[in-house]
């Protein structure tokens, strides 16, 4: 058998000394990194492509089960373990869809068992944990290859074109495979639709304006942007909802 | 004391309050059934209360002197005393109004300590259906069945951090464990009465000291205790899972952790605690913290009634729950 690469994403560091010792008990195996949260975890698996993430899921920045959403789009994806203290709901869906976990304390040979029988997650299983995960924290975007992660705050508009969504941020531009209906389900309270092809983020609207459209002459309300000097047309229908704010 | 409890303490805020609210409930239902219209009633309301209430106040005075020579008598005995002193009371004043008023339309004296009387009666019948509601049996059952409990979250983790200690520092683990152990003897143990807040304090302390455990230079904690009464009776566990709160919700959350103010200080024989910690939203554990406040809150009034308060706020990122209890003093 060969050497098994593996990942220690917990926020505790006796939880990793512990992992750490437990594995140099079983052998066979190398630990390629650590981290501190499911943020540095998907970094860290990105650049090391390691065969097992051993992931808890109470970390701050971004939980595990986030973590490994995110994880599954690597090229490459790691076999994932989930590692926990307590937590019943993520219990009763981890046994309801045979997802691999540890309670802590862990067993020696619970952990050896687990890092047999370990393989990558099934899109369907990941669904079905989807709604452990509060809301998820970032949006993973697959670009030339590799994976980068941008905050969900720093997203100023979503807009639907063609195939794509286009993800605005001060700085740049993105684009992504997902629905916007979608999208505008799982971030909520935090994005207005104000044009059927567009969400945007409430806490980066500056305030609405009536401008003279080119096109037909008539006037129209456009939502202005706080970072960036383009400007959403508020469609007919959802003008309603600029009375609101 | 052989009717602790069963007689109302007359220096309890919430009880005078419950008496006074009962006294001119009653007074106003005789000037409205006495009454034709609203200014009548108002005009009967002001002739009855100038009379009743310098009785009422003044009775309450004397009872509340008074109060520690009742709690000596028996129960029946100490009705008696109530009424006798009541009426005592009330004929004074009456006899005093019958010198110093000015109208001519005096009701007679009978009238006015029947009338005393009644409403005292129906006063210490209503504390009496109360303390029946409240028995120790009932109070005690809803006490233990309040008891804080420890998430067990925390229990794990921290059982987790000692096995990592054992190989590398075993001085640290047995530390840890004998911390451990003191945690478990006082969540398990009979808490229902109340305790010194030193002893409350230790064990904040040893808590937090597992949880530093944990989570190292992540948790900070700032005391600010120079006023603190360490001889307060307060209701055990009252403190810990708030700071247990504050961990979870303020501090895990944050990658680079945080700092737990605990602030507590007497005044005006009231001791206040604060417990201040960072706050990050969205928060979706709200509803954990929801039930140890709920709970807590109903411990502190099953304690000492109306004379307790607890309050919580968010603002500017951090969170703050204050706490005000009665500073009774340990009793020897």
């Amino acid at each position: 058998m060969s050497m098994l690469n593996i990942l220690i994403a917990d926020d505790e560091a006796p939880a990793r000394n512990r992992l750490h010792d437990l594995l140099a008990d079983i052998g066979n195996t190398h630990i390629v990194a650590e981290a501190k949260n499911g943020k540095e975890a998907l970094q860290r698996a990105d650049e090391l492509q390691p065969d097992i993430v051993l992931l808890d899921i109470r970390m701050p920045e971004m939980d595990g089960i986030e973590a490994a959403q995110h994880l599954q789009k690597l090229p490459r994806p790691p076999a994932i373990i989930f590692t926990t203290a307590f937590d019943n709901y993520a219990i009763q869906a981890f046994d309801m869809n045979a997802v691999d976990y540890l309670l802590k304390p862990i067993r020696l040979e619970r952990l050896e068992k687990a890092l047999q029988k370990a393989r990558a997650l099934q899109p369907q299983q990941l669904a079905a944990l989807t709604p452990l995960s509060p809301r998820k924290t970032h949006l993973t975007i697959a670009e030339r290859g590799r994976i980068l992660l941008v905050p969900v705050d720093d997203i100023i508009y979503l807009r639907a074109e063609l195939k794509y969504v286009t993800v605005r941020t001060a700085e740049r531009e993105y684009l992504i495979e997902e629905s916007l209906t979608h999208l505008e389900q799982e971030f909520d309270s935090l994005f207005i639709r104000l044009h059927r092809n567009c969400l945007v983020a409430h806490a980066y609207i500056l305030g609405y304006e009536k401008r003279i459209n080119d096109e037909h002459g008539e006037k129209q309300w456009v939502a202005l942007l706080k970072h960036v000097p383009e400007t959403v047309t508020v469609s007919r229908r959802q003008q309603h909802l600029i009375r609101m704010t | 004391m052989k009717n602790t409890g069963r007689l109302p303490n007359i220096r309890n805020l919430g009880i005078l309050l419950r008496v006074l609210i009962i006294a001119n409930t009653a007074l106003a239902l005789i000037a409205y059934t006495l009454s034709t219209d609203l200014a009548d009633f108002f005009q009967r309301m002001t002739a009855i209360s100038a009379l009743a209430q310098p009785m009422l106040l003044s009775s309450l005075l004397l009872l509340y002197g008074s109060y520690p020579l009742i709690t000596r008598l028996s129960y029946k005995q100490g009705l008696t005393a109530i009424l006798a002193l009541v009426i005592l009371c009330t004929a004074i004043i009456y006899k005093l109004f019958a010198q110093l008023w000015v109208f001519d339309d005096l009701p007679g004296l009978t009238r006015i300590l029947f009338t005393a009387l009644f409403i005292s009666a129906l006063t210490l019948y209503y504390f009496n259906l109360r303390y029946r509601a409240h028995s120790p049996a009932v109070t005690e059952a809803r006490l233990q069945a309040l008891q804080a409990r420890i998430r067990p979250h925390f229990l794990f983790n921290s059982i987790n951090a000692v096995l990592s200690l054992i190989r590398s520092q075993p001085k640290q683990a047995e530390t840890a464990l004998e911390d451990m152990a003191d945690l478990f003897r006082v969540l398990m143990a009979d808490n229902r009465e109340l305790v010194p807040l030193a002893q409350e304090m230790a064990l904040c302390r040893q808590y937090l000291a597992l949880e530093k455990l944990r989570l190292n230079e992540r948790l900070n904690i700032q005391w600010q205790i120079d006023n603190m009464p360490p001889d307060a009776m307060i209701p055990p566990l009252v403190l810990q899972p708030l700071v247990e709160n504050a961990v979870y919700h303020g501090i895990e959350p944050l990658t680079s952790g945080g700092t737990i103010t605990i602030q507590i200080y007497t005044k005006l024989n009231e001791i206040h605690l604060i417990l201040k910690n960072p706050y990050s939203t969205p928060n979706h554990h709200q509803h954990g913290n929801k039930m140890a406040l709920g709970n807590i809150k109903e411990r502190l009034s099953l304690h000492f009634d109306l004379e307790a308060s607890l309050k919580s706020k968010q603002e500017k990122g951090v969170y703050e729950v204050h706490i005000v209890l009665p500073h009774q003093k340990q009793k020897h």
